[in-house]
């Protein structure tokens, strides 16, 4: 039998400190080769720090770092089989578009016609054929985006690392290149670690995802175990923020008397007085806020002293501020959580 | 209330000026650049139009008078074995001062602009600029009086048993000379001190503008320190490393303060201009010698400008 494949990326008790912060605090963690892995979670959380150690751009004060079964430790950046896609593109703004794409094979020795092909190919491959000649600041901020990530596939890294690699493109750019991104990734095979806050786009791109919160991985699963079935409070909040019911409340309404997700969507609100179907559970109260968002309204109750968030979609016309409603949900719907972090 | 009123019927003379102003916004930039054209235009232009006129004269050796005829006798004159030694050996210094400005200036100006923060940034800024706040003529009698025969440096070299390095550098043809303060090494190291901050701040300035994550996409690509000094970091600072020089370079080229007192007595471009357009009272020569380091100084920009050095601006 063939020894098993060494993970992509492996993390083993990794600490990262700045004086008395510690920026990544015992993270252990195992990206499998091919994966499009997520690190997700808000502004100093220690994602970005994770990165940045496994790109070698900062080195753990404790712990181990493994790429492909090589430690990596100790190693400087460029002698490291990973590319990074940085968070502001970091495009030399002295050399035209093709000169940038070439860099790196410019910097390993590769002959002028041999880069130079590669790069019109790499840059061919994310729709910038043709652009070449240009400099990055003629650029929009999804074409410096594409060179960025261009730049960094044209060397074939084993693993490439994204720094919210969408963070500065608008909405309608940023969805078009989650899917193209999902797609290149398919194609190439080649693992993908993503660092991101936007829980949607970690949902939508990675088959995993682990939860960062106060430099430590809180939750790691797919994205369907993340949203379905958060552990903690902190996850049911900070993915899809979630209602988190309290023990008693939850125990009052068919759950277990322990801190319980319900999503909003899951949650139909009907006029006072409507009969809920068997296996559901229902609570009454006041609308105090409705958020109409476009494809869903958001409805905010005050329900027996918990503030509920329901989602509905369509028809939320009926409702309005102040109404007596009340709310129904299937008992399966209430997600028990171990911790209550 | 009245003052509503006036707003509204807009009846002041200055009302009805603003609103001429307002309308026409191209008027209103042009009055605002009016007096300072006219300074640059007349003052400025003028005069260095006066200048060169004043180089295609030429001077009468017998009468001492200036003939107001065109020729170009003046500047052939530059050519002469004199002359041009002037110019030569004025070049050549501005060259090396500017060179050693550079080699000097970027490491502090790299370290200021990448690793000094806070007091640091406070202290550097300080360093740099105080020297600027004194006198100019102190500092050179200051380097004058450092550079003596009888000075700090000589006493230093004895003091630890060096004197024989310094008697040997003194004693190399050309640059050596009877001391420091009496020789093209002394001349050299005042004007690099004197111009070494115009190096400094420009450089420093632009590599400020170099994000660190250049040189870290730098590195994630491949390169190694020495090779993102080269490829990204060089590159991106060569216009401040420009901007420097064209300060020591035509600084130097102008100067006749300090080869009159740090120097061995060989004239330099500005000391010759001061004595021509005085004693000798030959203001053809004298203009057609301040002509030449504006022409080294054109030459120089264009040369810059064509191998890209502000590409990046």
């Amino acid at each position: 039998m063939a020894p098993p494949m060494p993970p992509a990326v492996r993390l083993v008790n990794l600490s990262r400190r700045f004086g008395s912060i510690r920026a990544v605090d015992d993270v252990t963690l195992d990206v499998a080769e091919g994966e499009f892995f997520a690190m997700l979670g808000p502004s100093g959380s220690g994602k970005t720090t994770c990165l940045r150690l496994i790109a070698g751009f900062e080195q753990p004060s404790k712990g181990h770092i493994e790429i492909f079964g090589e430690t990596a430790e100790g190693v400087p950046p460029y002698k490291r089989n990973v590319n990074t896609v940085f968070q502001d593109y970091a495009l030399f703004p002295h050399m035209t578009v093709g000169e940038n794409v070439a860099y790196g094979l410019k910097i390993k020795g590769i002959a002028r016609a041999e880069r130079e092909a590669k790069a019109r190919d790499a840059l061919a491959m994310v729709k910038l054929a043709g652009y070449e000649d240009r400099r990055p600041a003629q650029l929009s901020g999804g074409q410096r985006q594409r060179v960025a990530l261009s730049r960094a596939l044209v060397n074939g890294p084993k693993v490439l690392l994204l720094d919210e690699p969408l963070g500065a493109l608008d909405l309608k750019l940023r969805e078009q290149m989650q899917e193209e991104l999902r797609a290149l990734q398919k194609e190439l095979g080649i693992t993908f670690v993503l660092v991101t806050h936007d829980q949607g786009e970690a949902l939508s791109m990675a088959n995993r995802v682990a939860i960062f919160k106060d430099g430590r991985i809180v939750q790691v699963g797919s994205p369907e175990d993340v949203y379905e079935r958060p552990q903690s409070r902190f996850v049911a909040d900070f993915v899809g923020s979630s209602n988190v019911l309290s023990p008693a409340f939850a125990s009052s309404h068919g759950g277990a008397a322990k801190w319980t997700s319900l999503r909003p969507e899951k949650i139909g609100v009907f006029p006072a007085g409507a009969l809920a179907p068997a296996e559901n559970a229902h609570a009454d109260g006041d609308i105090k806020m409705i958020n109409y968002q476009g494809s869903v309204t958001r409805f905010s109750v005050e329900a027996e002293d918990m503030r509920i968030t329901a989602e509905l979609r369509g028809d939320a016309e009926r409702f309005n501020e102040g109404d007596s409603v009340r709310l129904i949900w299937p008992l399966s719907a209430m997600v028990t959580m171990e911790d209550d972090a | 209330m009245s003052q509503v009123a006036t707003a509204e019927a807009g009846d002041g003379v200055l009302d009805k000026i603003s609103d001429v102003l307002i309308a026409r916004p191209k008027l209103l930039t042009l009055l605002l650049l009016l007096p300072p054209l006219l300074w640059i235009g007349i003052v400025y232009v003028g005069s260095l139009f006066a200048l060169l006129l004043q180089s295609f004269y030429s001077l009468d050796y017998f009468s001492g008078l200036i003939v107001r005829e065109f020729t170009l006798s003046t500047y052939k004159q530059l050519l002469e074995e004199a002359n041009f030694q002037i110019i030569l050996r004025t070049v050549t210094m501005a060259a090396l001062v500017t060179l050693a400005c550079s080699v000097i200036a970027f490491p502090i100006a790299y370290y200021a602009a990448r690793y000094a923060r806070g007091w640091t940034k406070a202290f550097f800024y300080l360093a740099v600029m105080m020297p600027l706040w004194s006198s100019y003529l102190v500092k050179v009698y200051a380097w004058k009086l450092i550079l003596a025969k009888e000075g700090i440096v000589t006493w230093f070299a004895e003091s630890v048993h060096l004197a024989w390095l310094l008697n040997g550098i003194l004693a190399l043809p050309v640059i050596g000379g009877p001391s420091l303060s009496f020789s093209y090494i002394g001349t050299f190291l005042v004007f690099v001190y004197v111009w070494i901050p115009y190096m400094i701040l420009p450089v420093q300035a632009a590599l400020e503008r170099v994000p660190t994550n250049y040189l870290e996409a730098s590195a994630d690509l491949g390169a190694t320190p020495k090779q993102t000094f080269w490829t990204v970091v060089f590159p991106l600072a060569l216009p401040g490393i420009v901007a420097g020089s064209i300060f020591t370079f035509s600084l130097t080229l102008g100067d006749y303060i300090i080869p009159q007192i740090v120097g061995n007595s060989r004239l330099f471009i500005g000391q010759a201009v001061y004595t021509l357009q005085g004693t000798a009272g030959n203001i053809p020569l004298a203009a057609a010698f301040t002509v030449v380091p504006m022409i080294i100084m054109g030459f120089y920009l264009w040369m810059a400008k064509r191998m890209g050095a502000f590409d990046v601006l």
